[in-house]
């Protein structure tokens, strides 16, 4: 199973939604494709959503982090929503909750950054 | 139960996804629960991935190697390259540590490793390659409880 990534920019957010598995084999064209995103919205905030995300190892992490020194040099924010507690783990181990807020689910999520949707 | 299996497959990064569902079909047998499941997929997935970008530098053309053993409850598996090796095994294995910032790592391979796993030895000789042997003890099968 692959990777399959859906962007909807709402405002200055760019809801990102990830579905299969996140590696070191799909994270480059994630990375090239979010890059992308955020720069024809104008975003300055993210909502990674990983509800559907079912497998994510450690190149995860790092394009997680990447994105996100990318959206603090512009001000942004980074908040990720509806993880598993496989994904939770790996965050915890690498810090990236001091970095990255978590929420609930999207819409909440959206909210906090003052987006009704 | 004694049982072992292996593997041996080109360095390229389709084959990450091949090798965690190949060695998690194999541990089916003892009947992991679904967070073991998780954990084993994973830290196959750190372990081959290291092979492919750091042991090969992304050259397609090598082979990473699996070999699976399962002993009574006790799994062990271990995940050979012959590339560069590893230069300082202790920092490598530093949570953050990586020799390639550049490429988005986050270097927490063998941080992930070692926490999923009962235990992680690393042997490795520069110029020759690298071998990661991990091992992990699961519960005792769970169709005797019923
Ligand atoms: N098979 C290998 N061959 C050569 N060097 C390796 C190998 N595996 C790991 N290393 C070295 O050990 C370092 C730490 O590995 P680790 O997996 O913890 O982090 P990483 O691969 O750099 O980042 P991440 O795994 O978070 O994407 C690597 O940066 C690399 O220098
Ligand atoms: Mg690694």
């Amino acid at each position: 199973m692959q990777l399959a990534t859906q962007f909807i920019a709402l405002e200055n957010v760019l809801v990102v939604r990830l579905e299969g598995e996140l590696d070191h084999h799909s994270a480059a064209h994630l990375k090239m494709e979010w890059q992308e995103q955020m720069q024809k919205n104008n975003s300055k905030h993210v909502v990674l959503n990983l509800e559907n995300l079912q497998f994510m190892d450690s190149s995860g992490l790092g394009v997680v982090l990447g994105r996100y020194k990318e959206v603090q040099q512009i001000g942004g924010e980074m908040v990720v929503c509806s993880i598993s507690n496989a994904v939770k783990r790996l965050f915890d181990l690498s810090g990236l909750f001091k970095i990255v807020r978590l929420e609930e689910n999207e819409a909440f999520a959206l909210l906090t950054l003052g987006v009704a949707s | 139960m004694n049982n072992s299996m292996q593997l041996q497959f080109k360095s390229v990064s389709t084959n990450e996804g091949f090798a965690r569902v190949a060695v998690a079909a194999f541990v089916s047998q003892i009947d992991p629960t679904m967070d073991e499941i998780t954990e084993i997929k994973t830290v196959v997935s750190e372990a081959v991935t290291n092979a492919i970008i750091h042991g090969y530098e992304e050259d397609p053309n090598q082979t990473v190697y699996i070999e699976c053993e399962i002993n009574d409850n006790q799994l062990s598996i271990v995940i050979e390259d012959h590339g560069v090796g590893i230069d300082n095994i202790d920092l490598a294995k530093e949570p953050l540590y990586t020799s390639k910032p550049e490429l988005e790592r986050s270097g927490m391979g063998f941080t992930i490793m070692e926490n999923f796993m009962n235990k992680v030895d690393i042997h490795s000789i520069k110029g020759k390659g690298t071998t990661v042997r991990m091992v992990k003890d699961f519960q005792k099968s769970k169709s005797y409880c019923n």
